[in-house]
């Protein structure tokens, strides 16, 4: 495959996501927001020292976000490593909210196709529902399109009926043309989604990658006809942050895409203020963040 | 999943507050750092455009009017232009600062008196003010380094007319200059937009400016003719229409009254095949809407390399219908009203013209405003050259596409136009917008962004466009005379 990179400009693409990080959301329009973010909301715990007993917490968390505000909905799925899937699916079973898994050696990626491979059938036996994998930045970076390709290629066929997402982790791509490029890689490969970053990366889902990435989701649909989600991971911590990613993505995609059939916000520490600022608009006090249990 | 119930979002009506804006009633004549009546007494209404509602009484001034105006501005000339440097300076920072420190009032009354969306009040007229008094007042001490190391010497009166596009913006890029060379100004703001001047007369006497240093004389084009036709004045300085323009010049022609214009344009803006083409749609929409089109240097002549016309108009479109058109003062809205009654008629007599000359008209569905003037962005495809919406300047959100084969056609085509005061060029090919930016007769290029205004740098045009450059070191030239 000789590669061909597209043209993004990088001045151009930031003033653009910036301009939009400028709408005005007040009132209703900030609680449906954030109500909608809620439901988008990738709810994840990635640590070395996440035991089942964080999980089950965070699960119940992610079930009902704020007992005492009925009206937030529960997120759309829990995510974590691959050996806490069967722990999360216990958990959440008949609560509509799904299981995702990192697999294929994240963060890094830096394991053997095999590995990656049994990486992701060992999450799909345990029952998770989505699957988040990285591609490997090695090949990409060395031009070898065809390897990062196969492999999405190859994750997706033991992912069987599991939802998969791409992470591109764009921070280490290094430039926006190639953050394009591998959107156009992964969804050519077959990704039910593309997704950011891993959120272990110097940066993550920040307003140009967004819109870099929402552009060729919205060109590749208009070329193939298939439908693409989105997921921004990484940085996105505060309910503004939030906000203005669903701001490009109804301005870059439409309103139809505001769905978490279609975009996700994965994160850790952005529910609580979403809930603290949601409160907010109904006390007109910004409250304190033991108002709401940490998982 | 299980079903979950759809949550539909949309923004809430935003409206930016009014209610910390003190507007007087009526607003007199600034002369002699005082607000005075005019001597025949006429006021006329301002209104605002998006509703039809008039929001001050303002005073006209007429011949008499004038003459006390040229006296005072000619006395009060020598003491400023004997003034040190740095104190000329200090003034012209205060100034600044005091536009900074009012910024959220001018907005809202930019948006109210003229019509634009607050967000480009907002964040670019204000600030840009504000850094052109900044910038200039940097220069008041070291003029002659703006001129190759001449020794210069102010003009004396100069006399500013400006347009009603950018109103606190222009009066800004004619004050700052001729103050920081030490002369005094006349500011003739434009008939349906006094009202920013106006708070820019009171920002020079809370600035405690010297009184005749800046007179401001709202009125309509007959202050403006008779302002030009003042003896006492060394320089005019006028932005405004290519016909007044003319005019203008035909009143000065065998007189030694110094001259810039900067007038009309129907600016080129070029997208090759190898652009970044969702940023280059991107710099389309800046360059066309931005302003509602009423903009002198807008792209109002989109050229596209024929290979990728389809893509570029397809984007163009989908990107336009994302336009939310309406209320100025809402903080979400992109597009506001049409100055006045007399410009939207120009508008749709234009438009007229292209649906009769065979052009493919598209317009953006919108709800409109009953009240108020207004214009949907709209869209020309299968334009020729020789259409007069490809060649006459429309001043409102309204593109004509034509499209180009090669490089050399390009530069042809943009060269083609009886004005030349900006162009864009689309391509990631940083040698190809060199070589094609070189070859452009237009005094402003930009290379991969558009309507992009900075004081370090100049502006002015090319033919019918108008001659003479504001901003940056080339803007004090205009205002100086050189002694040796």
């Amino acid at each position: 495959m000789i590669r061909r990179l597209p043209h993004v400009d990088r001045v151009g693409i930031e003033e653009r996501a910036a301009q939009l990080g400028k709408r005005s959301i007040k009132t209703t329009a900030k609680q449906q927001g954030i109500r909608l973010a809620v439901s988008m909301l990738d709810l994840t715990t990635l640590e070395g020292a996440d035991t089942p007993g964080k999980v089950r917490h965070l699960c119940a968390k992610g079930v009902c976000p704020a007992p005492t505000m009925p009206e937030i909905p529960s997120v759309a799925a829990i995510c974590v490593y691959p050996q806490l899937v069967a722990t999360a699916k216990e958990a959440l079973h008949g609560t509509g909210v799904n299981v995702a898994s990192v697999a294929t050696g994240f963060p890094a990626g830096q394991v053997s196709l095999e590995a990656k491979l049994r990486d992701t059938e060992d999450a799909v036996a345990a029952g998770a529902d989505e699957i988040d994998m990285v591609i490997s930045r090695e090949a990409f970076l060395a031009g070898d399109d065809t390897r990062v390709m196969q492999e999405i290629v190859a994750i997706k066929e033991r992912c069987g009926d599991a939802h998969l997402k791409v992470i591109l982790e764009t921070a280490e791509l290094g430039s926006y043309d190639h953050v394009r490029h591998a959107s156009m890689i992964a969804m050519e490969a077959g990704a039910d989604f593309i997704k950011t970053s891993t959120g272990k990366a110097s940066a993550g889902a920040t307003p140009g990658v967004c819109l870099v990435m929402l552009e060729a989701i919205r060109d590749y649909g208009e070329r193939s006809g298939r439908i693409v989600g989105f997921k921004a991971a990484g940085g996105v911590s505060t309910s503004k942050a939030a906000l203005h990613r669903l701001v490009l993505v109804k301005e870059t995609l439409g309103d139809e895409w505001l769905t978490p059939e279609r975009i996700r916000i994965g994160a850790s520490s952005v529910l609580n203020d979403l809930l603290m600022q949601y409160a907010k608009t109904e006390t007109g006090r910004y409250g304190r963040s033991e108002d709401f249990s940490k998982e | 999943m299980s079903v979950r119930t759809r949550i539909v979002w949309d923004y809430a009506p935003a409206p930016e507050a009014t209610d910390h804006v003190r507007l007087k009633d009526r607003y007199g004549l600034f002369v002699g750092g005082e607000f005075r009546d005019p001597t025949d007494g006429r006021y006329e209404p301002t209104i605002n455009p998006a509703t039809e509602e008039p929001i001050a009484e303002i005073a006209w001034a007429g011949p008499g009017d004038i003459e006390a105006a040229v006296q005072s501005a000619g006395e009060a000339q020598p003491k400023w232009a004997a003034l040190k440097p740095l104190e000329r300076a200090k003034y012209l920072f205060r100034i600044a600062r005091l536009i900074q420190e009012r910024s959220r009032e001018l907005a809202v009354v930019e948006t109210m008196d003229g019509g634009k969306p607050l967000l480009e009040s907002r964040d670019v007229d204000v600030p840009l003010a504000a850094a052109h008094f900044f910038h200039y007042a940097g220069w008041a001490d070291k003029l002659r380094y703006g001129v190759n190391a001449r020794e210069v010497t102010p003009l004396g009166v100069v006399g500013q007319i400006v347009p009603w596009n950018f109103p606190l913006l222009m009066a800004a890029w004619k004050l700052a200059p001729a103050l920081a060379c030490g002369n005094t100004a006349i500011l003739k703001p434009a008939e349906t937009t006094p009202l920013t001047a106006l708070l820019l007369a009171e920002i020079c006497q809370e600035a405690e400016l010297p009184p005749g240093v800046v007179t401001i004389l709202p009125g309509n084009g007959d202050t403006g003719a008779a302002l030009v036709r003042s003896k006492k004045i060394q320089k005019i300085a006028f932005t405004g229409s290519t016909a007044v323009g003319r005019d203008i010049q035909a009143a000065l022609a065998g007189g030694d009254t110094k001259l810039t214009l900067e007038l009309g344009g129907k600016s080129a803006n070029i997208v090759f095949e190898d652009a970044a083409l969702d940023q280059a749609v991107e710099g389309i929409v800046n360059g066309i809407f931005f302003n509602q089109g009423h903009v002198c240097c807008a792209g109002s002549r989109l050229l596209i390399q024929e290979s990728v016309r389809d893509e570029v108009i397809a984007k163009l479109w989908q990107r336009m219908r994302l336009l939310r058109v309406g209320d100025p003062l809402d903080k979400n809205t992109d597009v506001g009203a049409i100055n006045s009654a007399e410009q939207l008629e120009r508008i749709e007599v234009l438009v007229a013209a292209g649906e009769e000359e065979g052009a493919t008209r598209q317009t953006i569905e919108c709800e409109l405003p009953e009240r108020g003037y207004w214009f949907a962005p709209t869209l020309f495809t299968d334009v020729s050259p020789a259409h007069r919406i490809a060649v006459e300047e429309i001043f409102g959100p309204v593109v004509s596409v034509l499209t180009f084969r090669t490089q050399a056609e390009a530069i042809e085509k943009a060269n083609n136009s009886r004005y030349g005061l900006a162009a864009g060029i689309w391509t990631d090919k940083g040698s190809k917008a060199f070589e094609v930016a070189s070859a452009l007769q237009a005094g402003v290029v930009w290379q991969n962004t558009y309507n992009h205004f900075d004081p370090t740098a100049a502006f002015g045009g090319y033919k019918e466009s108008g001659f003479g450059r504001e901003g940056g070191p080339a803007g004090l030239r205009p205002y100086l005379r050189i002694v040796r």
